[in-house]
């Protein structure tokens, strides 16, 4: 496939931390976060003019997903917008509060654990071409997947060690500990048929939003939630190579995994990237040997084919750089790219000075306080201001990206929806559909993911222009 | 590849990982001049300000419904 629409949806954990007034549950609260929204849509689950998604489940997270997009750089622009997006509710929100007399604040995290073990997810979204069998994604996407941790997990303390896993110690017990991933201690299911075994972490059945008959799209569930935009970038970027080998039918090894919960634990916990798990063949790999072998394949398929886009040598370099500071027990090569290395970092930096380990209560906080979104409190957001952090995009990019669709069918929905907004008609749009609310009769449909015009939207678009409002239309969030 | 089994009967037998880690730690403290340490100090003490005082109650606090 030349190229690919690739999409990702955050769940954010959401808490009112409270001064002088009582606390807000954390419903509440998110109730607090969406009220602008509801004032401005009549709903909590609305599209926005860059194409993206905000939404809120009764009782459950914050949850933005980016539009359709069609480069990695856009991915990484509209990724972060959701960030600013929501920040700005939490502004809002923060005015609203204090006018009702509470004095507390808000605050979002981009994680996926919180302290009572409930996960949230991030979810990745890549459009595959339809001929690569299910079964080659078990045998060489899924392994990748499950091992791709070491280089992209977003880091995560473990004040009473590794938790247990069907009586296999993950570690030393009751011994703080830091591991690669958030999520990887979460995802539960191994059992015994290939396909249900493969359905946890990847899901190719949901509804394609394009032609069913030439395209899936891989949903993939068990990735961390990211805060450095390079890591985001190898994250996405080294599994579109993984995709376009398999789609190629470039050799890959078969490295399907007999227990995939048990694996992603043990990876996880693992810092040397060298604890050895069994294969569905009888014998046993590590984490790094199996990323050893995508990183060489990809580079010589590269090699063969040449790079598809501008950031290829970046990932390459990137992925081999996070596999040897495993290698080496050297993290410096990476410590202003990788999520968990940043973190790390920092977190030895305290314990150094003092802090007694990542048990340390105040380790905890800067573990949690990493994920914070606020761009002036968050940790990840004060390291990038100190120059400690790589970035890929600008500020304005991420800026436009808030407001500017990319150039995929998001921007036919975009402009859809800012010419319906701005001439005050009702309007109802899914990731395929549009339709003025007026005219139920004429609903467009969009199979292309990669079209950016539309004939019967550019034509309604027009008359709704030629409308002028009477309404004031408020601002979009 | 016998390193790579070294190392993981090491981080089995042991609590290597941590000691190592904190010994690469001060043995990059001591390489680095005087003015990298003081600007981490600086930074530290920034992030310290910025924190939210009762650190036990930002973590344990922190309680949602799964989501998916």
């Amino acid at each position: 496939m030349e190229r690919r629409i690739f999409g990702v949806e955050t769940e954010f954990g959401i808490r009112y931390i409270p001064r002088g007034l009582g606390p807000l549950a954390p419903e509440e609260a998110a109730r607090k976060l969406f009220k602008p929204v509801v004032d401005s849509w009549r709903s909590t689950n609305i599209f926005l003019p860059n194409g993206g998604r905000l939404y809120l489940d009764v009782g459950s997270h914050p949850e933005y997903a980016t539009a359709e997009t069609a480069t990695l750089r856009d991915l990484l622009a509209h990724d972060k917008a959701g960030e600013y997006l929501f920040n700005d509710l939490v502004n809002q929100a923060q005015d609203n509060l204090e006018a009702e007399g509470f004095d507390g604040r808000i605050f979002l995290f981009k994680n996926n654990v919180d302290s009572a073990g409930n996960s949230f997810g991030s979810h990745e979204n890549y459009m595959l071409e339809r001929k690569v069998e299910f079964s080659r994604l078990v045998r060489s996407l899924i392994p990748f997947l499950i091992t791709r941790q070491i280089m992209v997990g977003a880091g995560k303390t473990h004040p009473s060690g590794p938790p247990e896993w069907s009586g296999r110690p993950l570690g030393p017990q009751n011994e703080p500990s830091f591991s690669f991933s958030q999520r990887a201690d979460h995802i539960w299911e191994g059992s015994s048929t290939a396909t249900t075994r493969a359905r946890p972490l990847i899901n190719t059945r949901d509804e394609p939003h394009a032609d069913a008959s030439l395209y899936r799209r891989l949903h993939v569930i068990n990735g961390d939630s990211n805060m450095s935009q390079a890591t985001t970038m190898l994250k996405v970027g080294a599994t579109d190579l993984v995709l376009r080998m398999l789609e190629d039918y470039y050799p890959l090894a078969d490295f399907e995994i007999r227990d995939a919960a048990t694996a992603l634990r043990v990876i996880s916990h693992d810092l040397t990237g060298s604890a050895r798990f069994s294969l569905a063949d009888g014998s046993e790999r590590s984490a790094v040997e199996m990323q050893r072998h995508y990183h060489a394949a990809a580079c010589q398929y590269v090699e063969a084919k040449g790079p598809h886009h501008e950031d290829v040598p970046y990932i390459l370099n990137l992925w081999d750089r996070a596999l040897t500071a495993i290698e080496t027990g050297d993290s410096s090569g990476i410590d202003t790219e990788i999520d968990w290395a940043i973190k790390k970092k920092l977190l030895d930096a305290y314990i150094s000075r003092g802090a007694s380990g990542y048990d340390d209560p105040k380790i905890q906080q800067l573990d949690l306080a990493y994920h914070d979104i606020d761009p002036d409190r968050g940790i990840y957001n004060v390291l990038n201001r100190k120059g400690l952090i790589k970035t890929v995009i600008s500020e304005s990019e991420i800026d436009r990206a808030a407001i500017e669709p990319p150039a995929t069918r998001a921007r036919i929905r975009g402009s859809f929806i800012s010419a319906a907004r701005a001439a005050g008609e009702p309007f109802t749009v899914d990731w395929v559909h549009l339709k003025l609310n007026s005219r139920p009769q004429l609903s467009v449909m969009c199979k292309d993911p990669f079209a950016v015009e539309n004939a019967e939207v550019a034509s309604l678009i027009e008359e709704l222009q030629q409308k002028k409002s009477t309404v004031w239309a408020p601002p979009f969030i | 590849m016998e390193r790579q089994q070294q190392q993981a009967q090491q981080q089995m037998s042991s609590s290597a990982p941590l000691e190592q880690s904190q010994l690469q730690i001060s043995h990059q403290t001591a390489e680095v001049n005087q003015n990298l340490v003081s600007e981490v100090d600086d930074i530290l003490a920034e992030i310290d300000g910025l924190l939210e005082e009762n650190a036990e109650d930002f973590v344990k606090g922190f309680v949602q419904k799964g989501g998916e």
